[in-house]
């Protein structure tokens, strides 16, 4: 066994670039198929594990992958050859078994859904690493290379092996591309399509003997024990970028044939390397990043997104303070200090400070010697914000029950999310009601009535 | 003469070792195994009995020994890291449960065969151990009391070590019993009444997470997963109150040992492989026989049903 030394030699540098060359060069036939065959693999897993994902059985393929085992080694005892039909065959079977055991124990037994996947996932696996160990220990011919299966080994394959992930991943792919309609409409709203007619069974079932093929025959590439990753991974990395399930599956297609191609090529070039862990490692970079920068639903976008409305809530309550400040003053003064707003408001001073300049940016307030003023434009926001703020407790308080301390705090949050529509439609539920429950007018908007806000 | 009864009675101590080490792994697993399957985190104890695999490597490459302490320590950060980590992925991210904890667990055990892989030959491990554990060879790996040369050999060092853990486990549920009791059973009550959810959801990970260190070496890493769950989940069946529970997936865990060894016996085969399948083998038998006894009791209705007697 070769001891895969770090790279600190230069010669060993060379010799992968070398080796590098001559898998990019096409010319070694069993490199370019490893590709091909990895390519397709990563492209039909992940699209066919979207669905098993999108119909919250993420975890699915594991149990699936694991419980193949036993027929891979059961076809070797039984045939005693090593035939990549016999062993697809063996390992089909099994998995099929195991799908039936998943769904079956929580439907008959109290076992819940979560346990039932977690048993017949280690009970397979056992019964699959005793047969392993079994057959290792006896005299049978040809018996070498079955441990691949555990973690893949992409400089194992066969032609063979190769032809019938090729043929069988061209099945899933043009499957799904076939029923894509019914699998949507299965998939997202499955009582719809019973009403429709459709035959909601009888496609459950194939997906599921798909998951079950792009399992087995990902098998001898990526392994039993991650499988589940191959399947899982990219459709999770794909849902930060989109909600269009179209864009979803060829996104997540694309992940998993990019990161198959990466680890089956560093496992390709130094054959110490398991397969299935590089893909793994690179599935989860790739699933890092899109969680990170994805424009629409990353963490730096939200994060962003969460900051922009803290500072529109702060502005915003800043404003609503000033006119509560204005209205106790009777409209007559319209300057105030720091210390009257936080006299009003809890907010530590510095919040204030960087509040007050954001607003005197948008020219919503000026500043003249420590003293702030409420602008034209600045009164017209204020009018509307405390306008919905009284008019949405005045709804509470007369609809839902609510006493008067209630009802501020939820006025508090709802006066940054009403919009206009929706202030009418409270106008006219409300008739013509116009004060708050704690007493204090509704102020109306200045273009109706500007005299009227200021009564 | 002599010399043959002694070759026997070395055979018959290094089966005594096997055994002894395997029922209390068993044990450990089945108690912790009840709480995973009540509080429905069966996946949560596949997740970290995977990623174990990375806080044994990395706390053996990091400190450059493989003492006990530094393993055990290793394997509870990154079994706790883990469950925080799933939780937080949850949370933030909007994925499902099972997913979160999928796409953590895969990466900390690829990460792990990676290491192992690369560093093979630094380090006392191989993907073969990883999968299978090496519960034959467990009598040789001796601690030894005392200096080197002179000390007294004391025993298996996975013995000590899942007697350890065994002691830890059954002390804490000991213990905490009402407190996990409450929190399985009536989380809304547990919270009134002022008991941390998250602190004994966490405790029950550091108690998963030193198991599956403790089993490591035993029965490697996947192996545990069906000792986990498969005996709790047979007790599951049967039991009608948490203690019944717990003390029949300890029954359950110690007839799976029994078992499987003879299986292992007969066939040659991998010790913990065995083990794991006569738990399944059990599992299935306690279904049939409550599947066969829910036949007889609607046959019987029927019967009554249609005598009219009902």
């Amino acid at each position: 066994m070769q001891t895969f030394t770090l790279l600190n030699d230069h010669s060993q540098w060379q010799q992968i670039g070398s080796q590098l060359a001559l898998f990019w060069s096409f010319e070694d036939i069993n490199a370019t198929w490893v590709l091909i065959g990895s390519l397709l693999l990563g492209m039909s897993a992940s699209v066919i594990g979207a669905f098993a994902f999108l119909r919250r059985r993420s975890l699915l393929g594991d149990a699936l992958a694991h419980a193949a085992l036993p027929g891979v080694m059961m076809a070797f005892l039984l045939s005693g050859s090593r035939d990549a039909e016999i062993i697809f065959i063996g390992a089909l079977a099994s998995s099929l078994i195991g799908f039936w055991v998943i769904d079956w124990l929580p439907k008959n037994t109290k076992i819940k859904p979560d346990a039932a996947l977690a048993i017949t996932l280690s009970f397979f696996f056992a019964l699959g690493l005793m047969l392993l160990s079994y057959i290792q220990s006896s005299e049978l011919p040809n018996k070498s290379g079955l441990d691949k299966l555990l973690f893949g080994q992409a400089a194992a394959i066969t032609a063979e092996d190769i032809h019938i992930l090729v043929m069988v991943t061209s099945v899933i792919l043009f499957a799904v591309i076939l029923f894509f309609q019914k699998f949507r409409l299965i998939t997202f709203n499955r009582l719809y399509a019973q009403t429709l007619g459709v035959p909601v069974k009888f496609y459950e079932m194939l997906l599921a003997v798909l998951i079950v093929l792009s399992v087995v025959v990902g098998l001898q590439l990526v392994g039993v024990v991650l499988m589940a990753a191959i399947l899982l991974t990219p459709i999770a990395a794909a849902r930060f970028w989109s909600h269009q399930l179209s864009t979803l599956l060829i996104l997540a297609g694309l992940f998993g044939a990019l990161s198959a191609a990466l680890g089956s090529q560093i496992s390709y070039i130094a054959p110490a390397m398991p397969t299935g862990p590089w893909i793994v490692v690179s599935l989860s970079m790739l699933f890092l990043m899109s969680f990170v920068f994805a424009p629409k639903h990353g963490l730096l976008k939200r994060y962003n997104d969460y900051r922009n409305l803290r500072r529109r809530v702060m502005q915003e309550n800043v404003l609503r303070t000033l006119y509560k400040l204005l209205e106790r003053n009777h409209f007559q003064q319209n300057d105030f200090t720091l210390a009257q707003i936080t006299s009003l408001r809890s907010i530590s001073s510095q919040q204030l400070q960087t509040t007050l300049k954001q607003l005197i940016q948008r020219h919503w307030v000026e500043e003249v010697q420590q003293h702030f003023y409420l602008t034209e434009a600045g009164l017209h926001k204020a009018i509307k914000l405390t306008r919905r703020h009284r008019l949405w407790e005045s709804y509470l308080s007369q609809h839902a029950d609510l006493s008067s301390e209630q009802v501020h705090h939820q006025a508090e949050k709802m006066e940054h999310i009403l919009n206009k529509d929706q202030e009418e439609q409270i106008v006219a539920e409300l008739m013509q009601h116009l004060a708050d429950p704690h007493g204090k007018p509704i102020p109306q908007l200045p273009e109706t009535a500007t005299s009227g806000a200021k009564r | 003469m002599n010399e043959m009864l002694n070759g026997f009675i070395d055979q018959w101590a290094l089966d005594l070792w096997i055994l002894a080490t395997a029922s209390l792994v068993a044990a450990s697993c089945a108690m912790v195994g009840v709480f995973l399957i009540l509080r429905r985190q069966a996946l949560m104890g596949d997740a970290i009995s995977h990623s174990v695999l990375l806080g044994i490597v990395l706390a053996y490459l990091i400190s450059g020994t493989n003492s006990l302490w530094v393993m055990l320590i290793g394997a509870v950060i990154i079994g706790l890291i883990t469950a925080w980590l799933a939780e937080t992925l949850h949370k933030t991210s909007r994925l499902q449960t099972d997913a979160s904890i999928g796409i953590v667990f895969t990466l900390f055990f690829s990460i792990g065969v990676i290491l192992v892989s690369l560093y093979t030959g630094q380090i006392d491990l191989d993907q073969e151990c990883v999968l299978y554990g090496e519960i034959a060879f467990v009598p040789f790996d001796t601690l030894i009391f005392g200096d080197l040369e002179s000390g007294t050999d004391i025993g298996p060092r996975a013995f000590w070590m899942i007697l350890l853990v065994f002691l830890i486990v059954t002390l804490g549920i000991w213990i905490g019993f009402e407190r996990f009791k409450t929190v399985t059973f009536h989380p809304s009550l547990a919270i009134s009444l002022g008991i941390s959810l998250t602190f004994w959801h966490y405790f029950l990970m550091t108690l998963v997470s030193l198991t599956t260190v403790a089993s490591f070496d035993a029965v490697g890493a996947i192996l545990v997963v069906a000792l986990l769950i498969i005996p709790a989940a047979s007790a599951y069946l049967l039991a009608k109150s948490l203690k019944a529970m717990l003390w029949l997936a300890i029954l359950y865990s110690q007839a799976a040992v029994w078992i499987g060894y003879g299986i292992s016996y007969w066939l040659d085969s991998s010790i913990a492989a065995s083990i794991g399948v006569s738990a399944g083998l059990l599992f299935v038998l306690t279904i049939s026989a409550l599947q066969m006894q829910k036949a007889v009791q609607q046959n019987d209705y029927k019967r009554k049903i249609q005598a009219g007697e009902l």
